[in-house]
């Protein structure tokens, strides 16, 4: 390789290493604010020693415990609680929720954390795992039997 | 070792390579995305979870992998163009980048219409649709540099350090759902273990991943074909190469 080449090679590798290291460095310190929701443990616990203030606005990700969601008969009020590995964090919502929102499913909701240990959603999403199989598949691996929520029809 | 590659610094050689290379791609990219496609959408099984809504992924997830490394081949391009001066990298650099666009945007547009019905919202702010989402910045801007400037060497090596610094986001958008948490779900075939999809569904998308990667090729030599004409339109071999045509043209 000539001597200019390499010269010219040698400074934009320097300079790309100088980007990564500079990019690095600033993901590393926004680490925190790139995250997109707190999990329970964090919420009760604290994430790195320092724990949300009631009436803060926030996003919390975690499963949906089973046998925890009730739903008033008459609205669309429900609540339910989540967890992770550490304690749980109960959240009321009102309004539809997502077509994926079973017992056992991440859920990421936003709202605003009104005690220590609960939360006042107005939004409800559904997160979804990276595997992909079919059904009769799913049933023998996990043993879980999902189905199509019932139709309108059934539940009336 | 790349010896063999110098002849192609020559545009007449790069452009009667990837006239000849263009036919190859167009051909295995339709042998591959249309079995592909039609056994991904109509006879794979539903998910478990998703029902029929998943088949979207036969569609997202090669556009989203290829904007990547259409992304990662351009900045290549642009670093041999402007270490070695070759004024036919800096033309495969141009011809990649619109493909590319289209398919970090044909990612984010599916992406919003698979997010929709499953998770709940069109778009969330998580690292990894956010990371996606400079990526297309980052080829409308190489896209853009390229075409202000009126000489095209200059906007080349312009273009090519914009393309360069871009890399950086590369590593981002595939540990984004490693490094943070995310909405959006990890990676599924991307990683060191057995990918975690059944098999009846993995074959579709890989078909349609590979397909997808020779739609790309086919259409960066149609490109950089006409971007060498429209260059080099002053040159000899250029200006017979256009007579013969007319020829062939006037004898039919």
């Amino acid at each position: 390789m000539n001597p200019r080449r390499k010269q010219r090679l040698i400074v934009i590798l320097s300079i790309g290493g100088l980007l990564s290291a500079a990019v690095g460095l600033m993901l590393f310190a926004l680490n925190d604010n790139i995250d997109l929701f707190y999990t329970p443990s964090e919420i009760i616990e604290g994430k790195q020693g320092k724990t949300p203030q009631v009436g803060q606005r926030l996003r919390i990700g975690g499963l949906v415990v089973p046998g925890s969601v009730t739903r008033d008969p008459d609205s669309l009020q429900v609540t339910f609680s989540l967890i992770d590995t550490g304690p749980k964090v109960s959240i009321s919502y009102q309004g539809i929720l997502p077509d994926l929102f079973r017992e056992g499913q991440g859920i990421v909701a936003t709202g605003v954390l009104t005690s220590p240990n609960h939360i006042q959603a107005h939004e409800v999403l559904a997160k979804h795992d990276e595997e992909y199989m079919p059904p009769e598949l799913a049933e023998k691996m996990k043993g879980i039997k999902h189905q199509k929520p019932a139709s309108l029809d059934d539940a009336l | 070792m790349f010896k063999w590659l110098h002849p192609y610094a020559k545009t007449q050689a790069a452009y009667s390579l990837s006239q000849r290379l263009t036919p190859w791609f167009a051909g295995i990219c339709v042998l591959l995305l249309v079995p592909g496609t039609l056994w991904g959408l109509l006879f794979t099984p539903a998910d478990y979870q998703q029902g029929d809504s998943f088949r979207i992924i036969y569609i997202h997830v090669p556009a989203a992998m290829l904007s990547m490394s259409t992304y990662v081949a351009m900045a290549v391009a642009a670093l041999v163009g402007i270490v070695w001066q070759w004024r036919t990298a800096f033309m495969a650099m141009i011809a990649m980048a619109p493909v590319g666009a289209v398919m970090t945007f044909i990612a984010l547009f599916t992406g919003a219409a698979w997010g929709k019905p499953m998770w709940g919202a069109w778009w969330v702010w998580d690292a990894r649709l956010t990371s996606e989402l400079i990526l297309l910045f980052l080829y409308c801007g190489v896209i853009a540099l390229y075409s202000a400037f009126d000489d095209k060497q200059q906007a080349g090596k312009a273009a090519g350090i914009m393309a360069l610094v871009g890399v950086v986001n590369i590593p981002v958008i595939h540990f984004s759902v490693q490094w943070w948490n995310t909405l959006h779900q990890g990676a599924t075939i991307t990683k060191f273990d057995k990918p975690s999809i059944a098999t009846e569904m993995l074959w579709p998308l890989l078909m349609n991943i590979a397909g997808m990667m020779m739609f790309i090729a086919a259409l960066t030599c149609m490109r950089l074909n006409n971007e060498i004409l429209r260059r080099e339109q002053h040159r000899p071999w250029v200006s017979a190469l256009l007579h013969d045509r007319r020829e062939n043209q006037n004898a039919v």
